[in-house]
């Protein structure tokens, strides 16, 4: 649910950063939050757990300047990946404009992908979105770990079990590495300014 | 859902939080929607707030209230609030999709606050109702 102020000429984008548990959705926050230190003058916000797992969600807000005479200011949040936060999963996705679906490469977690994917798609038609339409990014995470011999999942196995029939851009990423992390976050913002255009003509 | 408020209508919001809430004494107030974005925001210039953060956690706080409340069988609880040694913080619903939150201190009344609250979101609730000029209408 974008909203636009045409006092101030400013629009608010709502970017959900989604996916299986331990997956680096915080940690692609984190990066962010670090790398563009200069432009965000506020702290990320996090309701963990003890564990230092996410309880409720991460949330860090930035401008990123102006997009046709409007100030962007994009919210950027991430759900609790664990199974069992399911209800404030849910909370988090209200008035969602765009999705970052951040799915863990390790050959062990090929159904946690799956059924958080398709647990976004259930979440997404409460609030009476629909995952074939709404702005989404797939971001394939953690590829530097193929360096410490750890077996992943390749970027065809990952596309044919994911993307097939979304066929959405998808990007290879190390979170922690921060690579493609800067380039996931850009393809979001583009895909739903994009989209909130469209819907604002 | 986007939808659009146009000048006239955050104009006119502004002019009852200033008037009706921070003239009586409020420090601070953030009307906002549920998915924690904020429509307007103003304050009594004494103290300053991160309210981007506050409105996504207040967003978030009230979300799992109004779940928690439905799983007792309850539509909603009619008070949110939260009190603190100086300062405390009020949540009233605004129609179905907006939030005001206040923010006031240990010297004002709580009865006295809520009496305002409740005043000022009947007059916003006629300003949200009605259609934006600039767009034709506000929920696109």
């Amino acid at each position: 649910m974008a909203f636009v102020n045409l006092k101030k000429k400013e629009v608010q984008l709502k970017i959900v950063y989604y996916g299986p548990g331990r997956g680096g959705k915080t940690t692609n926050l984190e990066y962010i939050h670090s790398k563009f230190s200069e432009r965000i003058q506020t702290d990320l916000v996090a309701i963990k757990t003890h564990g230092d797992r996410t309880l409720f969600f991460d949330f860090l807000p930035f401008d990123i300047g102006k997009i046709k005479e409007y100030d962007v200011k994009v919210q950027l949040y991430t759900v609790p990946g664990q199974v069992k936060y399911n209800a404030t999963r849910q909370l988090v996705l209200r008035g969602v404009d765009g999705v970052v679906f951040v799915a863990d490469s390790m050959e062990v977690q090929r159904d946690k992908n799956r059924f958080s994917l398709k647990n976004l798609q259930e979440n997404l038609a409460t609030h009476n979105k629909n995952i074939f339409k709404i702005p989404l990014v797939l971001q394939y995470n953690k590829r530097d770990l193929a360096r410490q011999g750890i077996p992943l999942l390749s970027i065809e196995k990952l596309d044919k079990g994911l993307n097939s029939q979304l066929k959405v851009p998808s990007f290879e990423a190390s979170a922690l590495m921060g690579t493609n992390v800067a380039t996931t976050l850009k393809k979001i913002i583009t895909l739903t300014m994009a989209s909130v255009e469209s819907h604002l003509k | 859902m986007s939808y659009i408020f146009n000048k006239e209508q955050i104009n006119g919001i502004d002019k009852i939080l200033k008037e009706d809430l921070i003239e009586e004494g409020i420090h601070s107030v953030v009307l906002i929607d549920m998915a924690g974005n904020i429509i307007s925001d103003l304050d009594n210039g004494k103290k300053k707030h991160d309210v981007y953060s506050l409105a996504a956690l207040a967003a978030g706080n009230f979300g799992a209230v109004s779940t928690m409340a439905k799983m007792i069988g309850e539509e909603d609880f009619s008070l949110l609030f939260h009190k603190g040694e100086e300062e405390s913080i009020h949540f009233s619903k605004v129609m179905e999709d907006f939030l005001l939150i206040t923010i006031f201190g240990s010297d004002m009344s709580l009865g006295f606050m809520r009496l305002k609250v409740n005043e000022s979101i009947g007059k916003i609730t006629k300003i949200l109702e009605s259609p934006s000029t600039d767009v034709g209408y506000p929920y696109l």
